[in-house]
């Protein structure tokens, strides 16, 4: 089976890497774009299906650093 | 003293610390590979900087899982010595024998440069023959050294005396001009809550003889004999 596990920045935490990118957004035109805050996305395939509970783990313990970021698991 | 310097996959420190501990220092060292199990008996264990399995997914990140780790946490725990440097502190953040984490700096540069540091907080055997008066200079090498807590655990170390060295001027002024990556508060380096084990951003190991123009990071080292 294969999830899905998004990574994205806690609020509060300086993101100078989507600053950069909005800023470069503004320079392409895309003036309307306000702020962009840069995650991190993984696929998971697994053998056998896996429960939720699993990829929190996997989120929680090394994909992510709770410290600073927070996750979402999607099962296919 | 014997000193343990551990080695990762894209370690590049490693020799540098052991040359200052063996060969500057006089002091038994050894290396000790990731993948090892036991940790010989030694009485402080450096955790060197570089770019521990090229940085992949985050700094430090995956380096923290090795076999060795889990010796150099009960280590700790146990009271034993332990000094991160640049990536190691990357890696003891990680491993959260030390709180916060290092983010990318600031200004999306990797900077290579010396700076002054000067020294708080309370006594640990890395600093206790370090005078709080002196500013010390030593050079940092980093992309992400910009070091990063939440509100209440900056709270806790400052309650507890945990920041021991900010990024100053050469007044040693903690100033926002003489921070180099955004870290809070100045913060180029902190201890645990005990003051066994500590992290820094800069490199002592590469400020220890003057043919390379400085021996500020001696200190360091002559504090814990």
């Amino acid at each position: 089976m294969k999830a899905k596990v998004y990574v994205t920045l806690k609020n509060g935490v300086l993101d100078p890497q989507g600053r950069a990118v909005a800023h470069a957004l503004e320079s392409l035109g895309f003036d309307s774009v306000q702020d962009v805050r840069v995650g991190r996305f993984f696929e998971i395939q697994t053998e056998k299906p896996v429960e939720k509970k699993a990829l929190e783990s996997m989120a929680e313990k090394l994909l992510a650093n709770p410290v600073i970021e927070n996750f979402r698991v999607e099962m296919e | 003293m014997k000193f343990a310097v551990l080695v990762f996959p894209g370690s590049n420190c490693d020799r540098d610390c052991f040359h200052v501990a063996h060969e500057v220092m006089g002091q038994e060292a050894i290396y000790v590979w990731h993948k090892e199990t036991k940790l010989p008996k030694v009485d402080c264990v450096i955790v060197p900087g570089g770019f521990s399995y090229g940085d992949y997914l985050r700094c430090g990140a995956i380096a923290r899982f090795s076999p060795i780790m889990k010796e150099v946490v009960k280590f700790a725990e146990d009271g034993g010595q332990v000094i991160g440097i640049c990536n190691g502190f990357q890696i003891l953040t990680e491993s959260h024998l030390l709180p916060g984490a290092l983010l990318r700096n600031r200004d999306l540069h990797f900077i290579c440069k010396n700076v002054y540091l000067r020294k708080s907080g309370q006594k640990t055997p890395f600093t206790q023959k370090i005078s709080s008066e002196k500013i010390l200079q030593m050079p940092i090498a980093h992309m992400e050294g910009n070091y990063y807590i939440d509100p209440e655990g900056l709270k806790r170390l400052q309650d507890q005396q945990q920041i021991i060295f900010q990024y100053c001027n050469e007044n040693g002024e903690v100033t926002e001009a003489a921070n180099p990556n955004g870290a809070i508060l100045n913060i180029a380096g902190i201890s645990n809550a005990k003051g066994n084990v500590l992290g820094m951003m800069p490199h002592p190991e590469r400020a220890a003889e003057d043919l390379l123009g400085g021996v500020d990071g001696r200190l360091l080292f002559e504090s814990l004999l």
